[in-house]
């Protein structure tokens, strides 16, 4: 294999340039050797990987359509878009690829429960159904501010037969919830496997998320080039801690013709200090186990993030979209919470879907970069997930309008 | 040999075990942190650790936790701690140990940090999101500063891994004895002194056990198993309680701690 910028990073050590990394604790580290040893032998052996295709095509429901979204093109009055519609998987967004292969993965080690994190729900529901389906024990950690906000996920959960766990310390939201499942892991470490939901963390977990979350970008690339003859100008994707994003961008990040485009949440704008845009407005810094592009003070204490949208609501950038960063490969731009309103409307009305607010900030995003460029142009932008989950947020916010 | 294997050393030599009191620096305020120290050298501990608060503790459990948002709400930083030790370093007469968080370092700047560390007076630092595979730079950057790097050894660390850990800590190799975060604990594995066994076999330099211990009869047994202790949340509530008979109490433990195999 010839070297490439997409399979260049990580390193044996985890490294994606300067990023990345394995900042644990001593207790988690032979765990994390021996989850890399398992991945690897896993996705060497085609009865796995046979096991997570059958799954994925038949409960997931994929592929999942690239849709030409005419209308929103007319209205734009430039480049084509196209819309990967991940928001039509089975529990509503892309998290469940990710959740499906890392739960056949914890069964294949012999591991009976699983722990995960949640902001939004998303992730924790993705991983409650994948536990579900293959009859494991799940316990999800939860801010306490996401579930007075997000309700119904944490019933949704509890149907599916996991534990949620409201967490009290520190701002309860998406970080603390990560802090209180690395925790458990570290003490229920020899029976549990922790399923991280981003492209976040200690390697090996970066890169496994990004791994199982290909799939998107793979699909896309084989579309684009059936629909298109050809592949497209730009490539837009929102970015929390990236999952989505690198799923969609790493299958064509040796394409150099094609434009990578990442966009974070600006939350109340860059300039409020209430936002989630740790590479437009963080500095370099650890946590959670990866160096990154992270929200924090002159101390080094870690920032609160804020977004409308708890699934962009995190300080930290996953450790491969902060080395595209840093090498010029991708382009990290951000969207408000109000642009992100105006583009969850705009979907709605032009092409009758109704997008999450995370992926919403792509579509706000691409409205933007379409203008800019000619109708012989093409953009892909992944819609990630369904906004149902969202839809008590933006009545909330737009009140009588919606 | 560093000051701080030396100050281990000699308690051993003295036929105790090591005594280390864990304390969160500034709770209750910085201008605690001068007395805490000095009331604590007082009663014949080996060495302090010198917590350091941070908004994401992911290896402290809830007692430690608590501690470090009351010292966050006094303004408590890793600058602020280190200035103020500065300031009293001619008064200190045992060797401190700052245990950190990673980021709070990086953002000081390493070169930075080590410097105040001297200024300090600090000898030893512990990271507990720095495992091995990420230490280098700590012992490029600290040691010429005087301080050693304490590598932390789980139970979940195979043999191979145990003797590299322990031939590359520095001044004493800091055993945790539970799977888990710290905190008061009732009970420990069956397996532990096995795992001591193999330990102080692969190590040159002292081992002390820490993560749980809470009473004086676990400063006992789990001093026997090593070269001593290290206490930290019931040292951390008890200090926030003004408490401090069972501080003393739980140091007179670990005077006189028999070696294992003599008990």
């Amino acid at each position: 294999m010839t070297n490439t910028i997409a399979n260049s990073v990580p390193t044996k050590e985890g490294r994606y340039g300067k990023f990345g990394g394995q900042y644990v604790p001593e207790t988690l580290m032979t765990a994390l050797i021996e989850l890399e040893e398992a991945y690897d032998l896993a996705m060497a052996d085609k009865a796995f990987t046979d096991e997570l295709n059958y799954y994925l095509k038949d409960y997931v429901g994929r592929e999942t359509p690239l849709y030409f979204a005419e209308n929103l093109t007319k209205e734009l009055g430039g480049a084509k878009i196209y819309l990967k519609r991940e928001d039509l998987n089975h529990t509503g967004a892309h998290k469940i690829n990710n959740a499906i292969g890392q739960a056949l993965l914890a069964k294949r080690m012999g591991k009976k429960k699983i722990v995960a994190e949640t902001g939004a729900g998303q992730h924790g529901v993705a991983t409650a159904t994948a536990c579900a389906l293959l009859n494991l024990e799940c316990v999800v950690f939860m801010g306490a501010e996401d579930i007075k906000r997000q309700q119904l996920n944490v019933f949704r959960m509890e149907l599916l037969g996991t534990k949620v766990v409201s967490v009290e310390s520190g701002s309860k939201t998406l970080k603390d919830a990560v802090n209180a499942a690395l925790r458990y892991w570290v003490t229920n470490v020899e029976d549990t496997h922790y399923i991280l939901g981003s492209a976040l963390g200690p390697h090996p977990f970066p890169k496994i998320v990004r791994d199982f979350q290909r799939v998107i970008g793979v699909e896309t690339r084989a579309q684009i080039l059936e629909k298109e003859g050809r592949l497209p100008e730009a490539v837009v994707a929102c970015i929390g801690g990236g999952s989505n994003a690198i799923g969609m961008f790493h299958p064509f990040v040796d394409d150099e013709e094609v434009a990578l485009y990442g966009v974070e949440a600006a939350g109340s704008g860059l300039d409020s200090g209430k936002h989630a845009a740790a590479i437009a407005g963080g500095q370099l810094g650890v946590l959670h186990g990866a160096y990154m592009y992270l929200l924090q003070d002159e101390n080094g204490f870690v920032q609160e993030a804020h977004s409308i949208s708890a699934g962009l609501d995190y300080p930290g950038k996953g450790p491969e979209h902060c080395y595209l960063h840093d090498i010029g490969r991708a382009k990290f731009d951000s969207i408000t919470d109000s642009e992100a309103l105006e583009g969850l409307q705009l979907l709605c009305r032009t092409e009758g879907i109704l997008p999450a607010l995370e992926s919403s900030h792509a579509i706000a995003y691409t409205a933007k970069l379409a203008k800019t460029m000619t109708a012989d142009e093409v953009i892909v932008v992944c819609l990630s997930g369904r906004g149902d989950k969202d839809v008590h947020t933006v009545r909330a916010v737009l009140g009588g309008e919606a | 040999m560093t000051t701080l294997q030396q100050a281990i050393l000699k308690v051993k030599e003295a036929g105790h075990k090591a005594f280390v009191p864990y304390i969160m620096a500034g709770d209750g305020g910085l201008e605690t942190l001068k007395p805490t120290i000095l009331k604590l050298q007082a009663i014949g501990v080996t060495a302090i650790e010198v917590g350091i608060p941070f908004t994401d503790p992911v290896a402290d459990g809830p007692t430690i936790e608590q501690a470090g948002e009351r010292a966050l709400a006094k303004g408590v930083t890793l600058r602020n701690v280190l200035a103020e030790l500065a300031f009293f370093r001619e008064d200190i007469t045992v060797p401190l140990v700052v245990m950190t968080y990673f980021n709070p370092v990086l953002a000081y700047g390493l070169e930075a940090f080590g410097i105040a560390c001297a200024a300090g007076g600090v000898k030893g630092l512990i990271v507990p999101d720095v495992p091995l595979e990420e230490s280098d730079i700590l012992r490029e950057t600290l040691n010429p500063q005087g301080v050693d790097i304490v590598q932390l050894v789980s139970l979940t660390s195979p043999p191979e891994r145990i003797a590299k850990i322990a031939a590359a800590s520095q001044g004493f190799v800091y055993a945790v004895t539970v799977n888990g975060i710290t905190g008061a604990r009732a009970s420990f594995a069956n397996d532990l002194e096995g795992h001591f066994a193999r330990l102080c076999e692969a190590s040159p330099i002292p081992v002390l056990a820490g993560f749980g211990i809470s009473t004086p009869e676990q400063v006992v047994s789990m001093g026997a198993l090593g070269d001593g202790v290290i206490v930290g949340s019931t040292i951390v509530t008890a200090l926030h309680e003004g408490d401090f008979a069972k501080v003393e109490a739980l140091v007179a433990a670990s005077k006189g701690v028999l070696e294992k195999s003599t008990l």
